[in-house]
């Protein structure tokens, strides 16, 4: 099954998930509702013809003030029919929440929690939700774009 | 030491006596700088190249230079790496844990300021002296294993001017007297 027929097959079962596409990703990606990312999934995991069973990567992206919006990019791989696909969905900066995907995919439960604390995105329905790569108490989500350092961390000075 | 060439070897083979007079000084600090047992720790590449130097063909263990898998047993400790500050803690705790007298050999750009981190490495500590007290360090990105050698040549020079006799305490007031 190419591109347009998942596209398709999307849109026949989920009317209203897919809202464009983004030609110049690659893998080719399709911009998701994000009410509709878990069924979404859940559908492209299952189905017969497409059987993504691979969730590739996960990934969160900040695009900055004047855009308000952050995405999350779930890359996805389908072992058996050599498939690629990319799902962005969209979000809104100021309060960035998306319900995970750790049901479908147990990998997305490490990739969410790093999204988690380099982003701030909030994934409703993880189970352990916590900082993966940077200590507990550590302040702010340093990949957001209006990210300013703590001065001092456990007493010593972060600057040089 | 200075006066081996009126020893007896002989004598100290068969155990019939043999003295060997020397300043305790001395030979605390022969003993310690002949035998630096590094805790066995890597954080990074450099780590890499302490590896290599620890292997045969650069043979650490000529200087009597022997990883230990526990702080406890070890006398200096190689910060071979990028340290994050969430390393940091755990690095302070390794060099509190260690037994005095202990020594710290500061590794690479990263552990001596912080390196290709130093503007935009939020989460790097911007040198390992701002957490525990260095006292060589070696530059190099990463440095070869050469360095490394050199560096521990250079601890040795260090701990051979060591005194635990020494009156430091005395010295210091007499010197305020001076003045």
């Amino acid at each position: 099954m190419q591109f347009e027929g998942i596209k398709s097959l999307i849109e026949a079962e989920l009317p209203g998930a897919v809202q464009g596409e983004d030609e110049t990703s690659s893998p080719r990606a399709l911009l998701i509702q994000k009410d509709h990312i878990v069924d979404v999934c859940k559908l492209l995991h299952v189905n017969e013809k497409t059987y993504f069973d691979s969730l590739s990567c996960l990934t969160g992206l900040d695009n900055g003030e004047e855009n308000n919006t952050m995405e999350v990019i779930y890359n996805l791989y389908s072992i058996p029919f050599d498939l690629r696909l990319a799902l962005k969905v969209e979000l809104d900066r100021s309060n960035p929440v998306i319900d995970s995907v750790t049901k479908i995919w147990k990998t997305a439960d490490w990739l969410e929690r790093e999204a988690y604390d380099l982003l701030g995105i909030n994934f409703n329905g993880h189970l352990d939700l916590r900082r993966i790569l940077l200590p507990d108490d550590w302040e702010g989500h340093p990949l957001r774009k209006d990210y300013v350092e703590q001065e001092k961390y456990h007493e010593v000075k972060v600057k040089y | 030491m200075s006066e081996s060439k009126e020893i007896n070897i002989g004598a100290l083979k068969s155990g019939e006596g043999g003295i060997i007079v020397s300043k305790l000084d001395d030979l605390l600090n022969w003993a310690r700088l002949s035998s630096l047992w590094p805790v066995g720790f890597g954080l990074a590449c450099c780590a890499i190249e302490f590896m290599s130097t620890s292997a045969s063909a650069y043979d650490l263990d000529r200087f009597g230079v022997i990883p230990r898998n526990s702080p406890r047993q070890a006398d200096v400790m190689i910060v071979s790496g990028t340290v994050t500050f969430k390393m940091a803690d755990r690095v302070k705790r390794l060099y509190e844990q260690m037994a005095d007298p202990k020594y710290v050999i500061s590794m690479g750009s990263c552990a001596n300021c912080g390196g290709p981190y130093w503007e935009h490495g939020y989460h790097v500590l911007k040198g390992v002296d701002r957490v525990i007290p260095v006292d060589v360090y070696v530059p190099g990105c990463p440095p070869r294993p050469e360095a490394l050698i050199g560096g521990f040549l250079k601890l040795q020079e260090k701990i051979r001017t060591e005194s635990v006799l020494r009156p430091k305490a005395l010295e210091k007031l007499m010197e305020k007297d001076a003045v």
